[in-house]
């Protein structure tokens, strides 16, 4: 065992794993050598066709085989209705034993991927998290892999892929309209996604890229996210996914006046801040205290008569409504999320589609985040040094992904975490969170309905200290919290767990932040 | 005191827990537990339901608990109402008050 310097417990290897320990928030130097890549040059003659008549003549096509590496968009979210059909292709088949890196594994009902991992189809999985069924059977041990899954946030899978650490074989990339040559978008068609941000470096980098529409449309496709130059084949289904579900649920202003009351105050934070000036920028994403935090935020720019250079990462109608106010200069979607937001970027020329690797990978020339004031994030724990845990229920389910949340602590100049101190007879500000995701020297501030706290440790403290004090905002420190939630439901049981890995949680720069054990069976 | 009759109290709302209390033939108390939260919270649970049996001296009880992460103030208050309805009591308002006095 080693711990990193978050204090966590790591096996130095597992399987063929080597644990590179997380050290710092900056990262481990790139490398210095050429970017990996999978793509191959080819040469293609006046009138050969790309369009494959079934996806599993395009799976054929593309040479998949037993072993190989995977990889889908998670735009669609719960709506997917694509990799369900790709899965079913590639097991008429027969291939076995596939690494499935999709950019996440949200919570699919239509289909059993779980089945798939049963019959080795699927052997190991790599994303941003493991929603659902396959998710909670991992942990628990009722669903066993040779092979941890590897977990990482959204800027590390791009890094991963470009550092020949996760090359994919064949990606499968669901596009909501495309020509016969493979020039494809997600923002047209009869059921538009909104951004590909996912897909860009799939694209770029795969052996083979097959993209399935639902909307064929006459060469060329226009607008054009993906380019048909990395596209070696079309094939027409009937459905890709229903754009109605990207947002279920989330896409409503809450009316829980606990969750109104911690939004309103994460406004406060970011309007007594210093950087809340003309031109300032911000990321919410889109949970139900994100989502109302937006419309706070919108009310205290009018109030200040600023505007923003720009909002960041997935995109909600309520963002878009700020643009269509002309509170927003560029809204820049690595993700749609809502039906609003998706079909916003093709008709309004601010709102524009941005490859998810130049939203969140540290290890690149570009970076949206690197230019962010403002991010706010969800979480489901948070303890007392600050780490953040996104992955994990206290019961010991898979009940999030890592999503953005580590890049944005990381890159924003103030990352602000918004959640209740308890849930049920749950506490979330705790001693230890049970997943460390997000290291706690990136989070810069704690808000919650019972106050908000500052973390000392974090760069920004003293000027973040001085513009909340300077604006009254009461500040408490994040142990008061903790023992106030305890206070609340007593304190819990710590989960009991076995040594066997079932997921390495990776950070940014592919160090390891934490393991998550398999969940000691219960059951008396 | 007695159980005279099977009761319900509480709802399956989240933060809430839904309590059924019967009469058994045989002597002690029998607990079956369902809980969001029993990983972390079964014990203490457990703990509250059988202080609020002892509150009433109740030796024989079935108690089926179906909890959707209540707190330990509503699983007690829960369970004097199923307890009050079970043994068909009124339950004893100024019982606090003495307790508070002394």
């Amino acid at each position: 065992m080693i711990k990193n310097s978050l204090g966590r417990e790591l096996p130095e290897q597992i399987g063929d794993y080597v644990v590179r320990p997380y050290q710092t928030a900056q990262g481990v130097p790139p490398s210095t050598g050429p970017v990996v890549t999978r793509r191959t040059a080819e040469h293609r003659q006046r009138g050969e066709e790309k369009l494959q008549p079934t996806l599993a003549d395009a799976i054929r096509a593309a040479g998949l085989a037993d072993g190989m590496t995977i990889s889908f968009h998670h735009s669609f979210r719960e709506g997917d209705l694509a990799v369900g059909q790709v899965l079913a292709a590639i097991r008429s088949l027969g291939i076995k034993n596939l690494r499935f890196a999709p950019s996440a594994v949200v919570n699919l009902k239509n289909f059993s991927l779980a089945e798939y991992v049963q019959d080795g189809t699927i052997t190991s999985v790599e994303a941003s998290g493991i929603r659902g069924e396959l998710g909670d059977g991992i942990i628990n041990g009722i669903i066993t892999m040779e092979k941890p899954a590897i977990l990482r946030p959204h800027g590390a899978r791009p890094r991963a892929i470009e550092a020949g650490e996760l090359q994919i074989d064949v990606a499968f990339i669901a596009a909501s309209a495309a020509d016969s040559y493979g020039n494809c978008t997600g923002q047209i068609g009869a059921n538009p996604c909104g951004s590909l941000g996912y897909s860009f470096v799939d694209a770029h980098n795969a052996g083979r890229v097959i993209v399935l529409t639902d909307t064929l449309v006459p060469y060329p496709c226009c607008p054009v996210s993906i380019s048909q130059q990395y596209v070696d084949y079309v094939v027409k289904v009937d459905e890709i996914g229903d754009p109605q579900k990207i947002g279920a649920g989330a896409a409503r202003l809450t009316k829980n006046p606990r969750d109104l009351m911690i939004a309103e105050q994460v406004a406060d934070v970011i309007a007594a801040s210093r950087r809340f000036e003309e031109g300032f920028s911000f990321q919410t994403g889109a949970g139900a205290i994100s989502i109302a935090c937006t419309k706070f935020l919108a009310d205290r720019m009018k109030t200040r008569g600023v505007t923003a250079s720009f909002a960041l990462g997935g995109i909600t109608a309520a963002i878009i409504e700020m643009y269509d106010a002309g509170q927003i200069r560029a809204v820049e979607c690595s993700q749609s999320f809502d039906a609003v937001a998706a079909n916003a970027i093709a008709s309004r020329s601010g709102v524009v589609e941005i490859d998810n690797a130049d939203y969140s990978n540290a290890y690149s020339k570009g970076g949206f985040l690197n230019h962010l004031d403002f991010g706010v994030l969800g979480a489901l724990e948070v303890d007392t040094d600050f780490n953040v845990n996104i992955l994990t229920g206290s019961s010991g389910q898979m009940m999030g992904g890592l999503g953005g949340g580590p890049d944005v602590a990381a890159g924003a100049a103030i990352s602000i975490v918004a959640l209740p101190i308890v849930r049920g007879r749950t506490p979330s500000i705790v001693r230890h969170v049970f997943t460390c995701c997000t290291p706690g020297e990136t989070v810069a501030c704690v808000v919650t309905q019972a106050g908000i706290a500052l973390n000392p440790r974090h760069l920004r403290y003293e000027e973040l200290k001085q513009d909340l004090r300077n604006a009254g905002l009461p500040l408490v420190a994040i142990e008061e919290l903790q023992q106030l939630a305890q206070s609340i439901t007593g304190v819990p049981q710590p989960i009991a767990t076995t040594e066997k890995v079932v997921a390495i949680v990776e950070y940014r720069d592919g160090t390891v932040v934490d393991v998550i054990r398999q969940i000691k069976n219960n059951a008396e | 005191m007695k159980i005279i009759k099977a009761a319900v109290a509480g709802t399956l709302e989240s933060s809430d827990i839904r309590i059924m209390l019967c009469p058994r033939e045989e002597h002690g108390i029998e607990i079956e537990l369902d809980s969001v939260v029993k990983a972390q919270f079964g014990p203490a649970i457990e703990h509250t339901v059988k202080q609020a049996l002892a509150e009433f001296d109740i030796q024989d009880a079935f108690v089926q608990l179906q909890d959707k992460g209540a707190l330990d103030c509503v699983i007690k208050a829960r369970m004097q109402c199923a307890i009050c309805r079970a043994c068909e009591i009124t339950y004893d308002w100024t019982k606090e008050d003495a307790q508070n006095e002394q």
